[in-house]
């Protein structure tokens, strides 16, 4: 009976696995349901983005106090799943701390440092429940934030607090069991925190502690299980995707650059000149701008799913701050809200059904487009390289070209445009007027 | 006053060492126009040989592409580039953010390449090149001074120690705003709105804005930007503060400093 524990675990890991695998291609298909856009600039300019931006959480340290906080959470995440292989290992082979032994010294730094490191991340995880529910952190309480958003920032927080308890308690009971003696506990060295937290425990009887032990090692196994199945529904995707995101983050183009519409450049120009020499345009895309998100182009899907709703891209938008229904972060939240919508509906009424809703309309409106001064600060402060500025602008150029709406002043001002080539109603004539009266 | 236009120098068989690109506001706008003049008076006063296109420059572009209305855009851009094109241009400067985005980062693309400066970036060049040294008891001594960033000129093409170069030697005292260079707050006009009434909110942009420059008490608002300066102006009015507080461009405060304009 006692490969039960070790079937039991296979099962669970290999579930967890076929899940994991659906949950994860379902997101990758969405992002590939947007236009293609052609990367340029360097390979090697890449890698060196992700490293700064994702790895080295480049534009987190703007803003330090926040940044030292996540930083305690993203290091001891990434050092604990170190322990994960380990986990699985003794899972599957039924063996106890397999690594404990053959690394010896290396084993207890490992371990100590993972011990540390929760402890960093469990202060970190107090003072970020107390920035976004007694605090109150503006940036927190936008009307976006309400409802699943808010809930899913806590639960992963308290989930957190569940996770971090399980290591420390699973050490702790470990050390104890083995200064007992204890059979199958081998020694993992003095651990840093471990050793006077083994303490606690110290009145509590041997087989009462191997329970304790068991329950802590399989809260700890599951939660990592669950955790990575419970991401793909929440923002915390961003710790995957950040990683991509910020390697296919736009190069060499500065922040002013907007898209260029090749299909239009075309059309004007052999308009104006129809011996004009043009590139033909493969795949012209069926309608200018954006309606839908699977107008949008596949890098601002992803950057959807990278969102971490962190509401830095609000908290600087010009718009928001003076009270304008604009806030780029649900530009984003509205962006991966659709996209996951249209996914469903593929999956279950196939690719051609159409449940006659839109981006444009049904999630943003026009009042939200329309405050948009395109500043670029909400692409400037985002840590993860995100442009909710491009999927205002692809809204905005549907809007206007596909169903002529545009406020009653644009309409004015592109007639003047178009006939005196200024936005203003003055004579071209008159361009050079200001010289006379220099 | 008669200023070059590149046609007289076609005629005459030459070419100006750099075209100015007026921009719409500096055209048409009176108070754009003031920093026209006052850039065109810095030109003259380091001999440049410079050119405008007068009746021949159009829009860039800038607010109909931004409004979403790309045909008119690429409309305006090639008629712009057929005429640029056709003088043979090079080098261009300009004092309007907008333009200087839409010229050096937008036509290329479609078929128009120039080196393209915006007035802040010439005038430091001119100042390194030693061809516009400040007099010596400058008119701004003692002055406080704080520059607004153009979204246009600083987070859209990272320009943001050009201008405060420029500021530098009128020997004033410059004071930074609570968000400034790549934090720095827009006035509000961009993207189009210029052309348009804000939609609901609670307040203006601009008003926000200019708050956040008073609050550190000073003399001159500098701004880089046609837009800017209608905006930061009207903040400054709004708030009853126009005799305490002007807003100048920096070529306006370049200019006023060599005295080659009077200091009002
Ligand atoms: S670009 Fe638009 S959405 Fe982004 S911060 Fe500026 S006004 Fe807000
Ligand atoms: S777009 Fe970027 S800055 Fe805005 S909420 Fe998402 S992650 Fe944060």
């Amino acid at each position: 009976m006692h490969f039960i524990p070790q079937v039991l675990f296979s099962l669970l890991l290999l579930a967890t696995g076929i899940v994991a695998y659906r949950k994860y291609s379902f997101i990758r298909r969405n992002i590939l349901l947007g236009r293609d856009e052609t990367l340029t600039g360097s390979t090697s300019e890449r890698w060196k983005n992700m490293v700064l931006f994702a790895l080295g959480q480049k534009k987190m340290f703007r803003n330090w106090i926040p940044a030292v906080l996540h930083l305690f959470i993203y290091v001891s995440f990434v050092i604990v799943n170190l322990e994960v292989v380990e986990i699985v290992i003794d899972g599957i082979t039924g063996s106890h701390r397999i690594l404990a032994a053959p690394l010896g010294g290396f084993y207890t730094f490992m371990i100590s440092l993972i011990e540390v490191l929760s402890a960093a991340a469990l202060l970190a995880t107090f003072a970020f429940l107390w920035r976004r529910n007694v605090q109150k952190v503006a940036r927190f309480t936008q009307p976006e934030m309400k409802g699943w958003p808010f809930k899913d920032a806590n639960l992963i927080l308290l989930f957190e607090i569940v996770l971090v308890t399980a290591i420390l308690s699973m050490n702790a009971i470990d050390y104890q069991l083995h200064q007992r003696g204890t059979p199958h506990y081998p020694d993992t060295g003095n651990l840093l925190l471990g050793q006077y937290l083994s303490n606690l425990f110290s009145s509590i009887g041997s087989n009462t502690l191997i329970l304790m032990e068991r329950a802590a090692w399989w809260t700890h196994i599951a939660g990592i299980f669950f955790f990575l199945l419970y991401i793909p529904h929440s923002k915390h995707l961003h710790i995957f995707l950040a990683f991509p995101n910020s390697f296919y983050m736009r190069q060499d183009t500065p922040k002013g650059h907007m898209d260029n519409m090749p299909v239009i450049m075309n059309e004007v120009k052999t308009m104006l000149d129809p011996s004009a020499e043009v590139t033909e345009i493969a795949n012209p895309p069926k309608a200018f701008g954006a309606k839908d998100v699977t107008d949008l182009s596949w890098k601002s899907l992803m950057d959807a799913y990278s969102c971490t709703e962190c509401g830095r891209c609000t908290a600087a938008c010009p718009a928001n701050q003076t009270g304008k229904q604009l806030s780029p972060r649900k530009i984003m939240m509205d962006t991966r809200d659709r996209l996951e919508e249209v996914g469903r509906n593929i999956d279950t009424k196939g690719t051609d059904y159409d449940d006659g809703k839109s981006l444009l309309g049904d999630y943003i409106t026009a009042e939200e487009l329309r405050a948009c001064t395109t500043c670029n600060a909400c692409v400037e402060e985002c840590p993860v390289n995100i442009s909710p500025l491009n999927i205002i602008l692809e809204l905005r150029r549907y809007q206007v070209m596909e169903q002529s709406d545009a406020p009653e002043a644009w309409t004015q001002m592109f007639n003047n445009l178009e006939n005196n080539q200024a936005p203003w109603q003055f004579n071209p004539e008159d361009r050079l007027k200001w010289a006379e009266e220099l | 006053m008669k200023i070059p236009v590149m046609s007289d120098f076609v005629a005459a068989g030459e070419m100006p060492e750099v075209l100015f690109w007026v921009g719409c506001a500096g055209s048409f706008d009176q108070r754009a126009q003031k920093v026209t003049g006052a850039f065109v008076k810095i030109l003259q006063h380091c001999n440049i040989s410079f050119a405008v296109l007068g009746a021949e420059e159009g829009c860039t572009g800038d607010p109909a592409r931004r409004a979403g209305n790309e045909f008119l855009f690429q409309m305006l851009a090639a008629n712009n580039i057929a005429v640029l094109n056709g003088y043979g241009i090079k080098d261009i400067v300009t004092t309007c953010p907008h333009c200087f985005n839409t010229l050096k980062n937008e036509y290329p693309e479609l078929g128009g390449n120039y080196n393209v400066l915006h007035h802040s970036q010439y005038i430091q060049q001119l100042i390194d090149a030693g061809k516009l040294a400040m007099k010596e008891d400058g008119v701004f001594k003692g002055k406080r001074i704080t520059y607004h960033d153009s979204c246009y000129l600083g987070r859209a093409n990272d320009v943001y120690e050009a201008p405060r170069k420029v500021l530098e030697v009128l020997d004033a005292e410059l004071v930074e705003m609570r968000r400034c260079k790549s934090r720095g707050m827009c006035c509000g006009a961009g993207g189009a709105q210029m052309f348009k009434e804000a939609e609901k909110g609670n307040k203006e942009v601009n008003i926000e804005r200019t708050e956040e420059a008073l609050e550190v008490q000073p003399d001159i608002i500098a701004a880089a930007c046609p837009f800017c300066n209608t905006m930061m102006t009207d903040g400054v009015k709004n708030k009853e503060q126009e005799e305490a507080v002007k807003v100048y461009d920096i070529a306006e405060l370049i200019a006023m400093g060599n005295a080659l304009m009077d200091v009002k």
